[in-house]
């Protein structure tokens, strides 16, 4: 694809994003929801579609559903559950409880770090299917000789995330997920875990002459297992679509497997193949509304959200939330706050934080937003250098103490007092007379090798900022 | 051959043993069970087992349940743990339910003796046994005749005396029907009255659980033992079990009953005969008895076998040859679940699956299972508004008594038909029941259905046990 095609065609891409719930129990049964145990332990009747059983379903698993509705600012409704037929071996019954037209959550939205709300069309709960594994062949049933079926999954609540079709990038999908991802961790419906299966993303792609406001025909991509290959994938897919346009063609509506070795989507089934899954309303549970008081209790234990986090940190820092979207991203903004509210200076708590402190999480546990206030109070003050005020910090992650001054004390530190500097300065003039006179000349870069000659002979204590403006006095002055 | 009521009472006290009971139940099966075929599966031991339990208990001074030492049929589309359960069908061949269905359960905790698994027509689709994969079952009133179905070796066990109880399950008339045919007492319960967790779904949100039994009184003890809210069901209704025994010489004086106008059209005319009959009895017991108009009740047919089917289309997805039951050897997975299920299931079975798959296909969804659902609502509307008016209603069981073999098995539609006064209560999800009264023309027992509203189980029972009453008498008179 070449820069010109690239640049006559954007890309909308709508992100399906299916969410298993933590709960103790499976959806529709007690059966344990756990991962990686021994194959079809975690079974009885009921997730094993028996003939005669019977679903009932987990309350656990409505009230994290509508946790995540309440996070992504949904309508929570009256909701029924549907059943999709279809014939595949791993899902026990031959059709799949799931919600259709009445989802228990629709119409949400999320907000980017950036700023940028994607819309959220709904988030629906239904059932997980079990695992099949192909053999024989390269992995796929048709292939295969046998196959095998673990039916500890079948079952397992999940809660199916669509945005609208408003994503423009391969990148703003990542940040979707991403985003995603931290609010439904941080609403603990789930733990995030994409290798594990626990956040699977399929994706709805297609391209569009730039500025149009129609959607051209979409393909939908399939088996993407973490971030980096969602990105890939989309980037891939993207670039398949405009060649295919460019060249005259025309793309067909399908579903696209990636492959992750080969860096490529590749058919899996037209939409004349698809099925026909003949949804009806499952006779065999109720309809379910959740009274007010349930609602509000809900709102009411949600954590705050990462998009609301942002917003508070950047305002204590005086800065925009996409600047601190790390910090939150690595739960450090609970320190920063802590901090800054303990009087710490803002942007230096922020530069710390994000370099030193991000650098050693089990430090970073270990560290108290009253002692890390004070190391930053310590540089804001000049007391320290930059340089001591980092060694002093990795002192702190490191254990040695909980306590900066003692730490800076024990080290020898101080801050050189400034006609201690000057003369330092001065020497180190005297002994580069060449030098200087290209820095009297106006060549910015000599002023390193200035800064440098003074650390070495203040073995690090001299501010690197105060060396800077005594050259600067001398020049001019 | 004893009541439930007498068998419990004789047991409990010490007159009698369970093992007695149970010889005398085994020794009418093995005299006539080879000619009528009302079992899949006769459990001789274990019923001589369980016999011995009780009067062990018994003896021991132990307390025993309401039910203790009652032989008792199980339809067998309800799963028994470790028992093969087949609804009549090929596609169960060698399945055993790791699990008892809740009715099981609790028939066990309340000391009942279970006999056997009766047959059914496949997965309870038909209305005369004809369909069972294994061979119909014969009335045993006339051997010539069908029972009725889908539970015909239910109700021809009762009528066999091989068991004073037994248990059905109803879709669209399967327990009332063939009482009809077999002139034994049968009752579909209120929808969610008693749990369906074990029980093989046809029609999840038409089938129901309920009694065969030859007196009203034990018809009214089995289901307040079987009755009563099971978490495992989600559709079950929240409440304990009616008490209904009292209901049964309740009488019937003040009570207003409608005789449904709709459902006496296209009957025959002997059937109809005994249902005004019926009628002026319990007005000369004091009823104020009046036609009324059930419109809607007319279309419950047309509902039913588009909404039945639908469900079984679905329900039935799962007998794939993958997990349990029978499979094919086929070459790939496609061709393994096409040749299981067409080995599987017989020809009744495969037109329901057609007929529901298409119902809900895309862009026929709303023609067909959208507009019979609407169909029910209507029936449900008539039927309040007529329950505004009257405390039960009654009508025909079935438009005919038990018909000849063969007679229907060439006219899907014909046999459909036999359904027309006992589905609307289905649709609905309202309690109706079968009571034996009079004979036709041939001599058949002709059974008159008594309709109430939801949870109306006990206005039900007083009116059963009035015409139960005074078909009693008329015998006694004859
Ligand atoms: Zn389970």
């Amino acid at each position: 694809m070449s820069p010109d095609a690239a640049g006559r065609w954007e890309v909308v891409i709508g992100l399906e994003v299916h969410c298993e719930l933590r709960t103790e129990t499976k959806l529709f049964c007690g059966c344990r929801n756990a991962f990686g145990e021994e194959p079809n332990t975690n079974v009885c009747p009921v997730c094993l579609g028996l003939p005669g059983s019977l679903p009932v379903l987990n309350r656990q698993s409505v009230e994290y559903a509508m946790r995540i509705g309440e996070a992504l600012h949904c309508d929570i409704r009256p909701s029924i559950f549907h059943r999709k037929n279809y014939f595949y071996p791993d899902m026990p019954k031959d059709y799949q409880v799931s919600q259709y037209d009445e989802p228990i959550n629709s119409d949400g939205w999320l907000e980017l770090p950036n700023g940028k709300r994607i819309g959220v069309t709904r988030a629906h709960m239904e059932e997980d299917t079990g695992k099949s594994t192909h053999m024989g062949g390269g992995g796929r049933i048709g292939d295969a000789t046998h196959s095998l079926v673990d039916y500890n999954r079948a079952g397992v609540p999940l809660v199916e995330i669509v945005s609208e079709p408003e994503i423009g990038s391969a990148e703003e999908a990542r940040a979707y997920v991403s985003e995603l991802r931290a609010i439904l961790v941080a609403t603990g419906a789930s733990d995030g875990k994409m290798e594990e299966g626990s956040l699977r993303v399929d994706a709805n792609v297609s391209v569009r002459p730039r500025g149009s406001t129609a959607l051209g025909t979409r393909c939908e991509i399939k088996n993407m297992n973490s971030l980096r290959s969602l990105g890939r994938a989309v980037e891939y897919e993207t670039g398949r679509q405009i060649d295919l346009l460019e060249s005259g063609d025309r793309v067909v509506q399908e579903t696209r497997h990636w492959n992750e070795d080969e860096g490529r989507t590749s058919s899996m089934r037209s939409k004349e193949e698809a099925d026909d899954y003949r949804y009806f309303p499952e006779p065999d549970l109720v309809p379910l509304a959740p009274d007010d008081q349930w609602r509000k209790a809900v709102r009411d234990s949600l954590a705050p959200m990462p998009s609301d986090r942002r917003r508070a940190l950047a305002s204590a820092a005086h800065t925009e939330p996409a600047a601190v979207a790390l910090l939150v991203e690595q739960d450090l903004d609970g320190l920063v706050l802590a901090a800054i509210g303990a009087g710490a200076d803002p942007r230096i708590a922020l530069n710390r934080a994000a370099n030193e402190v991000a650098a050693d999480p089990d430090g970073a546990a270990r560290l108290s937003a009253e002692s890390f206030a004070r190391v930053v109070t310590l540089e804001a003050t000049g007391k320290l250098t930059a340089t001591q005020s980092k060694q002093v910090l990795a002192a702190m992650l490191a254990g040695e103490s909980d306590d900066p001054e003692a730490i800076a004390e024990d080290r020898g530190f101080e801050a050189m007092d400034t006609s201690a500097l000057q003369a330092v300065v001065d020497q180190v003039i005297e002994a580069n007379p060449g030098p200087w006179q290209r820095f009297l000349d106006g060549d910015p870069k000599v002023s390193g090798l200035f800064i440098g000659q003074v650390m070495k002979k203040t073995q690090g204590q001299a501010d690197g900022k105060a060396v800077t403006r005594i050259l600067q006095e001398r020049r001019d002055g | 051959m004893k009541t439930a009521v007498d068998i419990a009472e004789a047991v409990r006290t010490g007159e009698r043993t369970a093992a007695e009971v149970v010889e005398e139940h085994l020794g009418e099966i093995e005299r006539r069970e080879p000619e009528i075929h009302a079992f899949n599966l006769v459990l001789a031991d274990q019923a001589r087992q369980a016999a011995a339990d009780v009067d062990r208990r018994v003896a021991a001074g132990e307390s025993v349940g309401r039910l203790a030492g009652v032989p008792l049929a199980l339809k067998d589309n309800l799963c028994t743990r470790g028992l093969p359960t087949t609804c009549s069908s090929k596609i169960l061949d060698g399945w055993c339910p790791p699990y008892d269905a809740t009715v099981v359960e609790r028939l066990r905790v309340a000391g009942a003796v279970f006999v056997g698994k009766t047959n059914l027509d496949e997965f309870a689709m038909g209305s005369s046994t004809e369909n069972s994969a294994f061979g119909p079952t014969l009335n045993p009133l006339d051997t010539s005749r069908v029972p009725g179905g889908s539970s015909g070796g239910s109700a021809a066990a009762v009528a066999a005396g091989f068991s004073p109880l037994a248990l059905g399950s109803d879709t669209g008339g399967s327990i009332r029907q063939p009482a009809a045919f077999c002139g034994v007492v049968g009752v579909k319960p209120t929808y969610g009255a008693v749990s369906r967790y074990g029980l093989i779904a046809f029609a999840s949100s038409l089938d129901q659980i309920g009694p065969f039994s030859a007196t009203v009184a034990d018809s009214a003890l089995l289901l307040e033992v079987i009755a009563g809210h099971d978490p495992l069901d989600s559709t079950s209704i929240p409440q304990p079990a009616p008490s209904l025994m009292e209901a049964v010489e309740a009488g019937v004086d003040g009570l207003r009953i409608g005789l449904i106008r709709e459902l006496l059209e296209g009957i025959d005319p002997d059937v109809a005969a005994r249902v005004r009959e019926a009628a002026d009895v319990l007005s000369a017991a004091g009823a104020k008895v009046e036609e009324v108009s059930v419109a809607a009740t007319i279309y419950g047919l047309s509902a039913y076998y588009l909404i039945a089917p639908a469900e079984a289309s679905s329900n039935l997805s799962r007998y794939d040859g993958v997990r349990y039951g029978l499979r094919a050897d086929a070459s790939d997975i496609t061709a393994m679940y096409e040749q299981t299920r067409a080995a599987g299931f017989g020809p009744e079975v495969k037109r329901r699956i057609m007929l529901g798959t298409y119902a809900l296909s895309a862009g026929y969804y709303d023609a067909y299972y959208g507009q019979a659902q609407r169909v029910r609502t209507l029936i449900t509307r008539d039927f309040d508004a007529a329950y505004e008016h009257f405390d039960a209603l009654l009508s025909p069981t079935a438009p005919t008594t038990a018909f000849a073999f063969g007679a229907k098995t060439e006219n899907p539609l014909a046999m459909y038909l036999s359904d027309v006064c006992t589905i609307p209560s289905n649709l609905a999800g309202h309690p109706a029941m079968s009571v034996p009264f009079g004979t036709g023309d041939d001599g058949m027992p002709v059974g008159v259905q008594v309709l109430a509203p939801a949870l109306g189980e006990t206005v039900m029972f007083r009116v059963a046990g009035a015409l139960e009453a005074a078909a009693t008498a008329a015998t006694v008179m004859a």
